[in-house]
């Protein structure tokens, strides 16, 4: 580096001293894209959107997936595993190519909840992506060989899963606040996968891969009109007169003691809390949306700017929603190194206090305003960003309607109303888990309260 | 592909200035703007290891016309998204907000680029922030740092390619405010930047406004880049490393590339050949190690060591990475690699596997243009690079025109005796059947 270089006060310094920020200029609005919405003869939910500069299609079909048994979901991973490896035509080899020709791909994975399937291609490959899609829906045959080698490599990638510290933290969570409901049961066990076999895997598919309370949205450069019609050809064959299993509703969260959970040679904790929130549906989601931001929901918010900018806790710490069906939910998270985990959690909780009892401020409420209705834009500027917000919108019944709203709604929201909302964040609504080293937490946990050991 | 129209200019202070506007009808009201600053963390001093990332972090924390925090609030509170990053080679800074907060987007990179606040205090709370962020990615991660931390001192002999770019905590701790001030002197000049904006705006209006609010920051000297060359190894080297939180043991090769700005053609055939090997179901490696002889969990190869290709100069490295059982062993892995490679050395790909790679890349790249954030940051890296922005949209064409004979030539010059090989293996107490199962 340079020997002769300026002082840290000489490069904070300028001749002409400070400037002022300029102003924003006159905000332009972008017209919502051509959508088609519509249920096809199988009970398929279509939703499909013209949108964005390049030649590719960006396609999510959700399927709602819920099972009750507990080998259910062990069975759902290995369908999800090997849905695209083997039909009477494909094998997987024969899959991947025809979906490499036209630049696709297709990925499909699973939760509590749903079956997802993602996929892409150029534009003018559509019809083969939806061919492929269509073969694996109808006619996947999950041979024996696939599926046996598939349990083996999901057994040790559930091992690998089950090493990361965001995954032990989110089934300590999912565990304390919702016990054995199927919601919980996210990552399966792996002696429940060794014991899955190919015709069970066969007969989940035909019970449960179903069209009738499934969404399929497509976005991309065609015409929508067009591409509903391509869809109901491609996919005439799928049908059932059952509906796809729908997750029974989710207990009411309450408030409660944080548990603490024990992690071997551990040096960083994860602080995972969680209260009742709102479903998107409800008429209160854009104010209680505001009120997010300004607790910890994006990077100038109260918890952000308390527990790492001030104290450097944390590298990250972010409050979101988490939603399905009917219900949403608040989680607030945070890792940070076990020395510091009381302090966190007990600065995280006088945020919680603070924000419930001293309402966000005009500046406060403002910022994340614009914050809000600015990352819509941009969020949904690309295809993939439109087509993953139509998907997690659509499984909640809504559709770009709602998103071409949304702006306006967020507008509307007053100051009141936030304050109401700000009430969700009562720490006392709160319950959750930190995962770390408990012999280096424990002391100072009990020091603060409201902590059992796990 | 629609390829887009690229501005340039240089002001007379050396900040060089690449415009993309988006022109396609329907286009969302939304711009990029982001600064790539010629230093990585090749270039930070010796006994400052993490420094490059860590002056990151303290470009956001205020300036001669903002507090601490107000870079932030500014940009979110205008609906914008921001981030920076810290490379090999180079450091990005990027927003992506709606049209409407261009100027004030422009008017908070310069006025950092003019008068950053360097502060103690500010400096104390971001070593603990980069700390943390150390513990979540890499110390109380399984896996943490593999292979972009753990592999370059096995493969490589000088401070500049082989040291640690995220930081020892001793490095960090004792990093001074001085120590950010000659950093910034040296490295932060605006001739040693590039600017690029994309998106939702009017060339001549963008062009006037970049005047407006770049055009005072006063030219610095910018010192000539060393060269970070190095020879080839001479002999394979092995190296090991104790995971205390892994449940399965994972190995890394690295090989050194072609030269990615003067050897770009021979470089691109190595990013075919990494796609042949590792993507899509059909590809070699998964085929033969995934679901034939069921050696691995997973195997990935690829050129760079920061996941993506084209992302350095030279010298640069061809990484494999795989997860594997303890019963395999870590030799069964790299045989069956080294098989595979031998087979493309002397045959090459079929045409059907190049036409395959050329149609993924292609949508690949669609994709990726298609966001503005990618978009600008393809372009500002490229631009400083390989001082050619408009190499994003050449791609796919000079990916098409790699032939079977290049990517042979490819696998050949991977040999066995100038690599290096670097055996992950866990350590913790934690076994495979334990891992946190139960927790």
């Amino acid at each position: 580096m340079t020997a002769a270089h300026r002082t840290a006060e000489e490069i904070g310094r300028t001749e002409a001293g400070p400037r002022p920020l300029p102003p924003l200029g006159e905000p332009r609005s972008s017209q919502p894209p051509a959508t088609v919405d519509t249920v096809l003869g199988n009970g398929l939910r279509v939703v499909a959107a013209r949108h964005g500069a390049v030649p590719m299609v960006e396609l999510r079909l959700r399927i709602p997936f819920a099972g009750e048994d507990t080998m259910h979901p062990a069975r759902a991973e290995v369908l999800a595993e090997t849905l695209l490896t083997g039909t009477s035509t494909r094998d997987r080899v024969r899959f991947d190519t025809d979906l490499a020709a036209v630049g696709g791909d297709l990925q499909s994975v699973v939760t509590p909840e749903q079956l997802s399937i993602t996929g892409d291609a150029l534009a003018d490959g559509l019809p083969t992506l939806l061919d492929v899609l269509a073969d694996a829906l109808t006619d996947a045959v999950y041979p024996d060989t696939e599926v046996a080698g598939e349990k083996d490599r999901l057994v040790e990638r559930l091992a690998v899963a089950r090493s990361q510290p965001r995954v032990i933290a989110r089934e300590a969570l999912q565990r304390h606040r919702y016990g054995d409901h199927p919601f919980v049961r996210e990552v399966p066990e792996a002696e429940n996968v060794a014991r899955v076999d190919s015709a069970e895997v066969r007969t989940l598919h035909q019970e449960s891969v179903l069209p009738r309370g499934s969404v399929l949205v497509l976005v991309g450069d065609f015409d929508p009109d067009t591409v509903v019609a391509q869809v109901e050809r491609a996919l005439s064959g799928w049908s059932s007169q059952n509906s796809a299993e729908k997750l029974p509703a989710l207990p009411t969260l309450d408030g409660g003691d944080v548990q603490l959970v024990h992690r071997e040679g551990a040096v960083q904790s994860q602080i995972r809390l969680s209260a009742q929130g709102l479903p998107r549906t409800d008429p209160g989601y854009a104010a209680l949306q505001i009120a997010n931001l300004t607790f910890g929901g994006y990077f100038s918010s109260r918890l952000v700017e308390n527990i790492r900018e001030d104290k450097g806790y944390t590298y990250g710490a972010h409050s979101a929603f988490e939603f399905t069906r009917d219900n949403g939910t608040i989680l607030v998270d945070a890792d940070t190194a076990s020395e510091v985990t009381a302090a966190a959690l007990w600065e995280t909780r006088y945020e919680l206090g603070r924000f419930a009892l001293v309402p966000p401020t005009g500046t406060e409420i403002e910022s994340a305003r614009q914050y809000a209705i600015g990352s819509l834009l941009t969020s949904t500027a690309s295809q993939t960003g439109l087509a993953s917000q139509l998907a997690s919108l659509a499984v909640l019944g809504l559709g770009m309607d709602w998103l071409a709203a949304h702006p306006d709604r967020l507008r509307q929201v007053t100051g009141e109303q936030i304050a109401e909302a700000a009430r969700y964040y009562a720490p006392t609504a709160f319950t959750g888990v930190v995962v770390g080293d408990a012999e280096k937490l424990l002391p100072h946990l009990n020091d603060i309260g409201g902590v059992v050991v796990g | 592909m629609a390829e887009p129209q690229l501005h340039r200019l240089t002001l007379p202070n050396g900040l060089r200035v690449v415009l993309a506007p988006d022109d396609a009808p329907g286009r969302a009201p939304v711009v990029g703007v982001s600064v790539h600053y010629d230093v990585g963390f090749r270039s930070e001093p010796e006994g400052r290891t993490g420094f490059a990332h860590l002056f990151e972090h303290l470009m956001f924390q205020g300036s001669e016309s903002l507090e601490k925090l107000a870079h932030f609030r500014h940009v979110q509170g205008s609906g914008g998204i921001f981030n920076g990053s810290t490379h090999q080679d180079y450091t990005d800074y990027f927003q992506v907000l709606p049209s409407a907060a261009l100027e004030r987007a422009l008017f908070l990179e310069a006025d950092r680029m003019r008068a950053p606040k360097l502060t103690e205090e500010n400096l104390r709370n971001q070593v603990d922030v980069v700390k943390e962020e150390i513990r979540l990615n890499v110390l109380n991660r399984p896996y943490g740092g593999f292979p972009w931390i753990l592999l370059p001192p096995v493969l490589y002999g000088t401070f500049a390619n082989a040291h640690n770019g995220y930081g020892d905590f001793t490095d960090l701790e004792e990093a001074t405010v001085d120590d950010c001030a000659a950093f910034f002197d040296t490295f932060y000049a605006p001739g040693n930047a590039v600017l690029t904006i994309t998106g939702d705006l009017d060339v001549e209006q963008t062009t006037e406004l970049v005047h407006r609010h770049f055009g005072d920051v006063p030219a610095r000297a910018v010192r000539e880049r060393p060269s970070f060359a190095e020879p080839f190894p001479e002999r394979e080297l092995r190296g090991h490393h104790a995971d205390p939180h892994a449940p399965l043991p994972a190995v890394a090769i690295g090989h050194r590339l072609p030269d990615p700005v003067g050897e770009l053609d021979a470089y691109l055939a190595n990013v075919v050949l990494a796609a042949v090997l590792t993507d899509g179901d059909a590809s070699r490696l998964q085929q033969r190690m995934v679901y034939r002889d069921q050696l691995v969990v997973d195997v990935h190869a690829g050129c760079g060591l920061m996941g993506a290709p084209l992302d350095a100069r030279d010298p640069d490295t061809f990484t494999f990475t795989a997860i594997h059982t303890p019963e395999v062993g870590a030799d069964r892995v790299v045989g069956a690699i080294d098989e595979e490679l031998d087979a493309l050395a002397s045959s090459g790909p079929t045409a059907e596997e190049l036409s395959r790679v050329t149609a993924r890349w292609t949508a690949g790249l669609h994709r990726e243009n298609d966001r503005v954030v990618s978009r600008t940051l393809d372009l500002g890296s490229a631009e400083l690079v390989h001082g050619k922005a408009e190499l994003i949209s050449e791609l796919p064409r000079r990916i098409s025109e790699v032939t079977v004979e290049h990517v042979a030539e490819a696998a050949k010059a991977l040999r066995p005796d100038a690599r290096a090989v670097l055996e992950l293996e866990p350590a913790g107490s934690d076994s495979a059947d334990s891992a946190g199962g139960t927790a």
